[in-house]
């Protein structure tokens, strides 16, 4: 029984990290009782399973989460979906729109559009597949998209949702961090959202090190005060009053006007607006297993406010 | 739509470049008659080429490399040498690039540096005559973009230029009807000097070396070719379809010539730096 | 355009070769990774004068669909020489060499990776050769290694690969181009790091069998040290991603893992 390897030390493919008892996971392989690194990253020893954290990734789909795409096709009755990564997703008409709709369904999502959805089913064979039935999900509008990779979203979101709460409280940003990297955030001013900007980013390239909500927390803590002895007062009247302008959501060109897709967005914007008061874990920021759950829970409750 | 794919661009990104340029910012936090960082290489590959250089614009990369050679002249200029820049779109450089052989937007990249070259009569052809009607010197500028974080036109011209500035090859003479070394290392016979500066306009802004999101959400483009002189030798509105009124029209060759300037000098003191050494 | 005339000798009457190495040195080498920002990875290797520069861009969607595996992703090389990276300027269509390198590449490196993870998708190796000075197929494995660790493209193994040929009597490593060109035979080789395995060999020139097997033996041990030299690049640079200030290394693990713990723990329900 060894263990090749030691805390923090960077490992790379081939590379040998343990033989004897131990279980391959995440990141190695084994071969004749011997474990190997798999990836670049950082190995580690968890009870008697070695796994190797990889420093970066691409995003592979899971059932359950909540994902940010952008479209980029029309057809038929389907959407085709970018959410990054090697698997292209789709959507359905049915799952983003009340029946009847028309034939055209660019008329309610088109090329360019962004929205948060949820992947209902992916496997080897075929999809992703998304939905916009459920709460939180629809139409994002303004705001701007941060890419982030997807191996990062756990420390973005942290353990309850404790890392991603703190920053939208201290900021009070409105924020959805999707499990495939992507972030929307809303912020009142131009500064708060570069700060917004920064901590994402600094998470991003510490996500592996300890103490990180404490270390993002201090450098917040620190940039708002040099913020507010250095901002103009003006300045800031200003943008709370240009955040509170209506959604700039583009409306389809003819009635009758998808009911679902109106919800969406309010829902969107009524669940984000809510974000600041609460400090208590919502649905955004729920671990995607627990999501999931919530979301199908919703799922009835949804649907009789849309048919009110 | 960009110059260099299908890629689409999200309604989010594209409000929010236009919303930063209202405030009269970019996302990357420049001023709209700002460049990025310029940086121009040397002898990045010196043993099998006669003059290269790699020009990095922001985090656009790009390696142009000179190659001199023997050829017959074109039937209608017998006692001219030969010149030509070529450009490849390597899917190395971005995931936008697709395999297969140079379509539109490679083609204009090599043409539109090609004609500042040519226009500029950078290179005096006539001195690359070995034996009229028989032998010139055929010299290529061939052009390979490394890394694409957009302008890929400004960083091309700026690396053929600097590549053409340090070049060096094989004198030969014509001697019993063969063309023979001499055994010297000649410089380009250079009596002008240029450089291109793309101009692009979002909405109603304008603005001096577009990023790669930018060049995803311009309206369209300008491209100057101006000279060592302060002359414009060449221009080609491109990039998109939207029109540029004339005041627009006018407010890029200002920048573009600002901007121009800059890169003569820099061309310059890199050369003068290199030799140093 | 500059004439390459063949050098008096490839080995001196020291037994050195024309650029002063022994018979069993490789060139000096310079890998860096990381080169390409726009790559999903991405490494660039100096092996003397022959200069590559290795992208990855994977797994991603693989267009044309009529090449998509079911249950794998596609492994696509392309090895392309730049203009200007040879004396006469090669033309820049790609060459019938071109092609059949870069299906020996695939080929070299297709064992050490475990593409049954991405069905349906496609990595793409794009290879650019800035400078050849002989042994080009051999060093763009090397880079193609880097930068597919780079890119995170889980792998059993690094790819070490060398040429060794023969000139004038002696076995060599590591071939420039003039001794390539001018020596007795050339043998490219690739191996899996971990297992030693072959995956790249090509031949040409004249060997006796007891020859060949001895210079494939001085390949091996070349690959070894080639292998280290992989692995010190990829540390080299990960590490210095890794190191942050201000950080307590002491209470690494029980920070790390509680913070993490839940988050993961819904992600390995998916195993």
């Amino acid at each position: 029984m060894a263990v090749y390897f030691r805390k923090r030390e960077v490992v790379v493919p081939g590379e040998l990290l343990a033989e004897g008892r131990y279980r391959s996971s995440m990141g190695t392989y084994d071969e004749k009782g011997k474990i190997y690194s798999a990836l670049v990253g950082i190995a580690e020893l968890r009870g008697n399973t070695v796994k190797v954290v990889p420093l970066e990734g691409v995003y592979i789909p899971s059932e359950g989460d909540l994902v940010i795409g952008t479209i980029t096709r029309v057809a038929g009755n389907n959407w085709k979906v970018d959410i990054t990564g090697p698997y292209g997703a789709s959507l359905h008409a049915n799952n983003a729109l009340r029946r009847p709709y028309d034939d055209d369904i660019s008329r309610y999502f088109n090329i360019g559009d962004v929205i948060a959805a949820e992947i209902t089913a992916f496997d080897r064979n075929s999809g992703p597949f998304l939905t916009l039935k459920g709460r939180g999900l629809g139409l994002l509008a303004e705001g701007m998209i941060l890419d982030l990779s997807p191996a990062k979203i756990p420390r973005v979101i942290g353990r309850s949702g404790s890392m991603i709460n703190m920053i939208k409280d201290k900021l009070r940003i409105e924020a959805v961090v999707a499990q495939n990297g992507r972030i929307w955030i809303r912020a009142p001013d131009t500064s708060t959202l570069n700060l917004a900007i920064k901590a994402f980013k600094m998470i991003e390239m510490q996500a592996h090190t300890s103490k990180l909500t404490e270390r993002i927390g201090a450098m917040l803590d620190q940039e708002l005060a040099d913020m507010k002895e250095t901002a103009p007062k003006l300045t800031e009247i200003e943008s709370e009053e240009e955040a509170r302008a209506p959604v700039n959501a583009e409306p389809p060109e003819e009635e009758p006007e998808p009911l679902v897709e109106e919800e969406s967005a309010e829902e969107a914007m009524t669940a984000l607006a809510e974000e600041p008061a609460e400090s208590e874990a919502s649905d955004e920021e729920l671990a995607p297993a627990e999501e999931a759950e919530v979301a199908k829970d919703n799922d009835n409750t949804t649907e009789e406010v849309i048919e009110e | 739509m960009g110059d260099y794919s299908t890629e689409v661009i999200s309604k989010i990104d594209r409000d929010y470049i236009a919303g930063f340029l209202d405030t009269g910012k970019r996302i990357d936090g420049r001023a709209p008659n700002e460049c990025r960082n310029t940086e121009i290489e040397f002898d990045v590959v010196d043993a099998k080429a006669e003059g290269s250089a790699l020009v990095r614009l922001g985090n656009t990369a790009v390696i142009a490399g000179v190659k001199v050679l023997l050829g017959e002249p074109y039937p209608d200029s017998p006692d001219q040498g030969v010149m030509m820049v070529t450009a490849e779109l390597q899917p190395l450089a971005s995931p936008l690039f697709e395999l297969g052989p140079p379509k539109e937007p490679a083609i204009e990249l090599a043409r539109v540096v090609d004609r500042g070259v040519r226009e500029s009569e950078m290179i005096d052809t006539a001195k690359l005559c070995i034996k009229p009607g028989k032998k010139v010197y055929m010299v290529f500028a061939d052009v390979y973009p490394l890394d694409y974080d957009g302008n890929l036109i400004d960083a091309s011209s700026l690396a053929v230029a600097a590549a053409l500035h340090t070049t060096k090859y094989d004198e030969y003479k014509w001697e019993d009807g063969n063309a023979v070394l001499t055994g010297k290392k000649l410089d380009l016979p250079l009596q002008n000097s240029v450089v291109e500066v793309t101009v692009s306009r979002i909405g109603r802004h304008l603005v001096i070396d577009p990023s790669l999101k930018e060049e995803m959400v311009q309206d369209c483009r300008l491209t100057m070719a101006v000279d060592k002189n302060d002359k414009l030798r060449a221009m080609q509105k491109g990039g998109g379809s939207g029109p540029l009124t004339l005041d627009e029209i006018e407010r890029s060759m200002t920048m573009a010539i600002g901007r121009a300037q800059d890169l003569h000098k820099l061309i310059k003191e890199t050369i003068k730096a290199r030799k140093k050494k | 355009m500059s004439p390459e005339t063949k050098p008096s000798f490839l080995i001196n009457p020291e037994g050195l070769r024309i650029d002063g190495r022994r018979t069993d040195e490789i060139r000096p080498i310079e890998l860096k990774v990381g080169v390409i920002k726009q790559a999903d990875g991405s490494a660039s290797i100096r092996q003397g004068k022959t200069y590559i520069l290795a992208a990855v861009y994977g797994p991603r969607e693989l267009h044309p669909r009529h090449l998509t595996i079911n249950d794998r992703a596609y492994l696509r090389c392309v090895y392309s020489m730049a203009t200007f990276s040879v004396p006469d300027r090669k033309r820049p269509a790609p060459s019938r060499r071109e092609r059949e390198i870069s299906m020996v590449i695939a080929n070299a490196l297709k064992p050490a990776l475990f593409l049954e993870d991405y069905p349906r998708a496609v990595v793409d190796v794009f290879i650019q050769v800035l400078q050849a000075d002989g042994g080009t197929r051999c060093a763009a494995i090397n880079a193609a290694s880097l930068a597919l660790a780079d890119a995170g493209i889980p792998m059993k193994s690094l790819v070490p690969a060398v040429a060794v040929g023969n000139a004038e009597g002696k076995l060599l490593v590591d071939l420039g181009d003039e001794e390539d060109k001018y020596g007795g035979g050339d043998v490219p080789m690739a191996m899996l790091g971990t297992t030693g395995e072959i995956t790249l060999l090509q031949q040409d020139g004249s060997f006796s069998k007891e020859e060949l097997v001895e210079a494939m033996g001085m390949g091996v041990t070349a690959m070894k040290y080639l292998l280290e030299l992989q692995k010190e690049a990829l540390k080299r640079a990960y590490t210095k991603k890794v190191a942050i200030d201000g950080e307590d290394v002491d209470e690494y693990e029980d920070d790390l893992e509680t913070d993490l713990g839940e988050a993961e723990i819904a992600g390995e329900e998916d195993e």
